[in-house]
């Protein structure tokens, strides 16, 4: 299959339209503008729409309304624009409406910078809006990840009635890698029945996201929350790579991900026994396959681009077990290989504690 | 193993993410893995800008360099800014049109290469120093074949005037009889 040199923002656009995405809502905001810019051509080209909204509060609103008749719809946004979305992110999980986000992160908080950052993970991960909800939160870690990934996001969305969240970083979304856009293939869904596509002969439907009944709104979390149980029998995803029997295990997604794939390998060559643990579903996390892997090492090592925010969940799973250390740059300053190593070599010697 | 991480700095509007481009097409149409990771934003925009190129027979982890191999600076800015990261023993390619300081680093080998004057002097001042260093650079340093590097600047033309590619085929040969000849 050939390989193209693209542009992670491209690329995402790219693989969406090859979901099968046919709308598009979003407002402009760097570092991910060539992904509306991409659009702006490409869905045109397929029959598709592409739309400016006047704001990212609209555009994520206009992503309710085209989820409610079914299609499959997805925006993007970066940082601050994403924090304006977070209502209407609330509202879709509450409506259970398949949809699909995109968050080329940057330096926070505030308006904060253009540049590279993970500082978006408990906004992702935790909720951003308000009430009991989650969004299916995937992280790529390079550019072919993120043209898979946006493929299961949209599967995922529909499979499970809900919001999915791509969790990229400047970094990604600007990057260029080579990429192969093999055919989406993925198990049959269930029909949308529930969609919204004009009055007809059939059943009177609502997509509301609001019960002023308590056990009505009570049934409708519990229900949420079995499918979030479900999520995370059925869909955790992750990776490892490095020593089968490390000492020290690192931990990180994304970006960092893959700059730690380096540190094991030149770890390697340094005698040192590295293994590392990537999520690359963020919720749900992949807290089985983390305990496991976290038996029998000497500590686990944690990076990211923010201050310690993934990190909280390594720390649930192992639950005080192992000792777990944090390395963390935010504001665009991104870890190298050669700091991270020097860090694993002071724990090996002791010289840092927790 | 194949292992060339590449930082190209320079000027905005002097090629540097072009130049970085053809030489991630070049190393992928060899069957590399390669990555480019540009400096973004409103630096690309007329301040300084740069990016990272890395060819690699194995998978790529950090798509950045703390230490690249090969450093191309084409102004003095980047001169003085990247100078000092570049890995002991490693190339430093200089266009000394536009850089009069001198390296004082004494373990690395310098290349210097007047990429401007060259233009002015082959291609009549055309704008198309960074493929004149881009021969320059395969000369000394085969990262990619020269072949390769041919085929990617057509790929990377694609789509715009027949006479670009004439003309940066004539600047990679510039530059790169530049380096073979000792001139």
């Amino acid at each position: 299959m050939e390989k193209i040199l693209m542009r992670g923002n491209e690329a995402v656009a790219e693989a969406a339209v090859r979901a099968g995405c046919r709308l598009y809502f979003g407002y402009p905001i760097t570092p991910q503008n060539e992904i509306s810019e991409y659009l702006s051509f490409r869905l045109p080209q397929v029959g598709g729409v592409f739309l400016q909204a006047e704001s990212e509060v609209a555009a994520i609103h206009m992503v309710y309304g085209a989820a409610a008749t079914g299609a499959r719809v997805m925006t993007s946004s970066s940082g601050p624009g994403v924090s304006l979305m977070q209502e209407g992110l609330s509202c879709l999980a509450a409506a259970e409406l398949p949809c699909v986000v995109v968050n080329m992160s940057r330096g926070g908080p505030g308006v904060g910078n253009i540049q590279p950052a993970q500082s978006d993970y408990f906004q992702a991960v935790k909720g951003g809006g308000h009430g009991d909800y989650r969004l299916i939160v995937l992280a790529p870690s390079t550019v072919q990840e993120l043209v898979d990934l946006t493929y299961r996001a949209f599967y995922l969305a529909d499979k499970y009635r809900n919001p999915v969240e791509i969790l990229g970083d400047g970094m990604l979304g600007q990057m260029m890698e080579p990429v192969t856009f093999r055919e989406p293939e993925f198990p049959p869904l269930p029909p949308k029945d529930w969609a919204i596509r004009g009055k007809g002969s059939g059943p009177r439907k609502w997509v509301v996201c609001l019960d002023l009944d308590p056990k009505g709104l009570e049934a409708l979390n519990l229900k949420l929350q079995r499918k979030y149980r479900l999520l995370e029998e059925q869909e955790t995803d992750y990776d490892t790579f490095g020593d089968p029997e490390p000492e020290i295990l690192l931990v990180g997604f994304g970006t960092v991900g893959r700059i730690l794939k380096s540190v094991v390998r030149e770890g390697k060559k340094e005698g040192l026994k590295l293994a590392l643990f990537r999520p690359i579903t963020l919720f749900p996390f992949p807290k089985a396959a983390l305990f496991e892997k976290a038996k029998g090492v000497k500590g686990i090592l944690v990076v990211e681009m923010n201050l310690g925010q993934m990190l909280e969940d390594v720390e649930l799973v192992v639950r005080g077990k192992v000792p777990v250390f944090f390395l963390g740059h935010t504001g665009g300053v991104i870890p190298t290989v050669s700091e991270i190593l020097e860090y694993v070599h002071g724990l090996l010697k002791e010289e840092i504690r927790v | 193993m194949k292992h060339h991480e590449i930082l190209i700095a320079g000027f905005g509007g002097q090629g540097v993410l072009f130049l970085g481009r053809v030489l991630a097409v070049a190393g992928m149409f060899e069957g590399y893995e390669v990555s480019w990771y540009p400096s973004y934003g409103p630096e690309m925009r007329g301040g300084t800008a740069n990016c990272t190129v890395i060819i690699s027979d194995e998978e790529i982890g950090a798509t950045i360099s703390d230490r690249p191999g090969i450093c191309i600076v084409m102004n003095e800015p980047s001169f003085f800014r990247f100078t000092p990261t570049v890995q002991s023993g490693g190339l430093l390619l200089v266009n000394t049109s536009l850089v009069r300081a001198k390296c004082e680093r004494e373990d690395l080998e310098v290349l210097p290469v007047p990429a401007n004057d060259l233009a002015k002097l082959y291609l009549d001042g055309a704008e198309v120093t960074n493929t004149i260093i881009l021969g320059a650079l395969l000369a000394r340093c085969p990262v990619v074949q020269r072949e390769s590097a041919e085929r990617a600047l057509v790929e990377c033309l694609r789509g715009k005037r027949e006479k670009l590619y004439t003309l940066n085929l004539k600047a990679l040969e510039v530059g790169w009889e530049f380096v073979a000849k000792g001139a």
